[in-house]
């Protein structure tokens, strides 16, 4: 028998055997979407997320937060935002808050803090260079200051200038007693135009905040005494979370390779139970005449078709998958882990499913006709 | 009759088990059986018929003793060798169903043929004239569940026959039929040994031991009784 021949006596084995079949299938698809997915939901969870360095220390300027936009000395740096600091009192209608965050800041604050705002919008580059007094507040002032009113429109008496309240900050652990306002505008009414007390570098998504610590430092080394300074990097916590992302990862690959494993197992069960049938089948075989290698050909052929087929069903059903988030993430496909839980499903599926053919075909054909 | 004889087996033993469980269920079988020979082989149950079939079939090998296949000692072959053996010289019909299941009957049919390395156009033609000398052609693309047991027998005696092998070894084909079956089925016997072909044929139904032309009786793994008889009741011969 040629090889074509043997492939299409598996096919139709495959078509003669249609629940089997099906189960093999199903098997090895849910297990390999299962794993890809799990494996893609832990990866996903660990990125995104703000790659951000704070410098902090005397002496800091805006001059000094504007030379360190810079596309040449600082490739990797996205956006610098200037941050005046202070605390003050806000007041509205009688009701009185004091916040030791009290921001001046620009628009690519928001970003590079992280801190969207949840209901009304945050101020823009216009109303920055305007010196507009405009505010967004914190969760904590807005509950202290309006409870039961909507914060958004009212104006609030900051060091004795009306700001308008125009958005609420997301809730953030830690930090919802704060308020953040244009610098320009912080700058005329509270803080003065001396220096600043830290400058935030958001970094590109293709930088390392460590690059561009480097880069951020050589530039500040050259206006600043040594020592005047520090950059925290701000990503530290962040590389924190990529480890706890990375265990979770972990995590759910185990699990995932036990559905994968239980998967095997069912696969090889399907497999045990036709054991007796395939053996007589290919006792019979036998007995007219077939080559040992055409009756392994031909089992083994069938086996890593169903364990193709049912593979690469499930990789496209994991593909699929990942389109939706699952649990709050969006999951990303480890390009790895589709290799390595093809291979192993479809070994898995060779192995067991050829086993008992490889056996069979061994056997004097008395023998494997006459199997339990 | 001259020339090699078909089957030349001598000192036969064949012991399953061993210890206290050991069964010898041959014990000595020393048999020759010329070409175009129709050998009935009868006995009590357990005497060791289909024991002695399995080895003559090259489908089990005896404990000890050897057994030439027209001339050729099978004991000595190899696994592919042996393969090539039992699809090209021997056709065996077994006492079970022995269909493949799922697959239809010329499918079945067609398969020694396969392993013959036959093209599929020819192997189909020559499937269906199998099944037709059988008078099963209508019923080529029934599943074995669909055929009736003496029709299930029939397409396996097809497959035996198709390979137009010189030995057909049958091991109660009739075991599990009625009357009406066991007659169709013994008559295709009768034509296929009119056209040359040499049959060995296990049976414990004096009828159809009386259609061979030769009758050995098996006693707890010997043969005990070796005679030629005038056959009785054919069809075809008569023709
Ligand atoms: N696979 C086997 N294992 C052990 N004993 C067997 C096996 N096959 C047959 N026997 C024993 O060998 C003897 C002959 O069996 P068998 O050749 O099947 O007899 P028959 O076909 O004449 O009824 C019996 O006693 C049977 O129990
Ligand atoms: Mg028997």
């Amino acid at each position: 028998m040629s090889l074509p021949e043997i492939v299409r006596s598996a096919f139709r084995g495959i078509g003669a055997n249609g629940p089997r079949s099906l189960l093999t299938v199903l098997g090895i698809l849910i297990g390999v979407a299962a794993v890809i997915l799990l494996v893609a939901v832990g990866n996903g969870s660990a990125q995104g997320g703000s790659n951000t360095l704070t410098i902090m220390g005397t002496g800091l300027t805006m001059k000094i937060a504007e030379s360190l936009d810079d596309p040449v000395l600082a490739p990797g740096v996205r956006s610098v935002s200037p941050v005046a600091g202070t605390s003050a009192i806000l007041t509205w209608e009688g009701a009185e808050h004091r916040s030791d965050s009290f921001m001046g800041t620009v628009p690519g604050w928001f970003t590079a803090a992280d801190s969207p705002v949840e209901t009304g919008a945050i101020f823009t580059a216009d109303d920055e260079a305007q010196a507009r007094r405009v505010v967004v507040i914190g969760r904590t002032v807005a509950e202290e200051l309006f409870p039961g009113t909507d914060p958004v429109g009212q104006r609030v008496t900051v060091g004795g200038a009306l700001f308008s309240v125009i958005g609420v900050l997301k809730e953030k652990r830690d930090a919802g007693d704060t308020a953040v306002a244009p610098i320009s505008a912080v700058q005329q009414v509270l803080a003065g135009y001396g220096p600043l007390s830290a400058i935030l570098v958001e970094a590109g998504d293709a930088s390392p905040a460590d690059t561009v610590e480097g880069q951020v430092s050589a530039i500040l080394d050259t206006k600043l005494e040594p020592g005047s300074y520090r950059v925290v990097n701000a990503s530290q916590p962040l590389e924190t979370r990529t480890a706890t992302a990375r265990a979770f990862t972990t995590l759910l690959g185990a699990v995932a390779a036990v559905s994968l494993l239980v998967g095997g197992l069912g696969i090889t069960n399907i497999m045990l139970v036709t054991v007796a049938e395939r053996t007589r089948e290919i006792g019979i075989r036998k007995a007219l005449g077939a080559p040992r290698r055409v009756i392994l050909a031909q089992f083994l052929v069938e086996a890593t078709l169903l364990s193709v087929i049912g593979g690469g069903l499930g990789v496209a059903v994991a593909y699929l998958g990942s389109h939706f988030s699952i649990a709050g993430v969006q999951p990303v496909i480890v390009p790895g882990s589709v290799a390595l839980v093809l291979g192993v499903s479809v070994l898995i599926g060779i192995f067991f499913g050829g086993l008992p053919a490889v056996r069979a075909a061994g056997l004097r054909p008395i023998d494997a006709l006459r199997y339990p | 009759m001259t020339g090699t004889p078909v089957l030349d087996v001598r000192n036969l033993t064949r012991v399953y088990g061993d210890g206290a469980t050991e069964v010898r269920a041959l014990d000595g079988v020393t048999l020759r059986v010329e070409r175009g020979e129709y050998v009935a082989v009868t006995g009590s149950s357990g005497s060791g018929k289909s024991t002695l079939m399995n080895i003559l079939g090259c489908l089990d090998t005896p404990t000890t003793g050897g057994c030439l296949l027209d001339g050729v000692d099978v004991g000595r072959l190899t696994d592919a060798q042996l393969a090539l053996v039992r699809n090209r010289r021997i056709g065996f019909v077994f006492q079970e169903f022995s269909l493949i299941p799922r697959i239809s009957a010329v499918a079945n049919v067609e398969l020694p043929l396969a392993y013959h390395g036959i093209k599929p156009a020819e192997r189909r033609r020559r499937a269906m004239s199998a099944l037709d000398l059988i008078g099963l052609a209508d019923r080529a693309d029934h599943e074995p569940h669909q055929l009736s047991g003496g029709q299930q027998q029939r397409v396996a005696v097809a497959r035996a026959l198709v390979t137009e092998s010189a030995l057909l070894l049958a091991d109660e084909p009739t075991g599990n039929l009625d009357s009406h079956a066991t007659e169709e089925l013994l008559s295709v016997f009768d034509e296929l040994n009119a056209a040359g072909r040499t049959i060995v044929i296990i049976t414990h139904e004096p009828g159809v031991g009386a259609r061979a032309d030769r009758l050995i009786t098996l006693f707890d793994g010997r043969i005990v009784e070796d005679s030629r008889q005038e056959p009785a009741g054919r069809h075809a011969a008569a023709a």
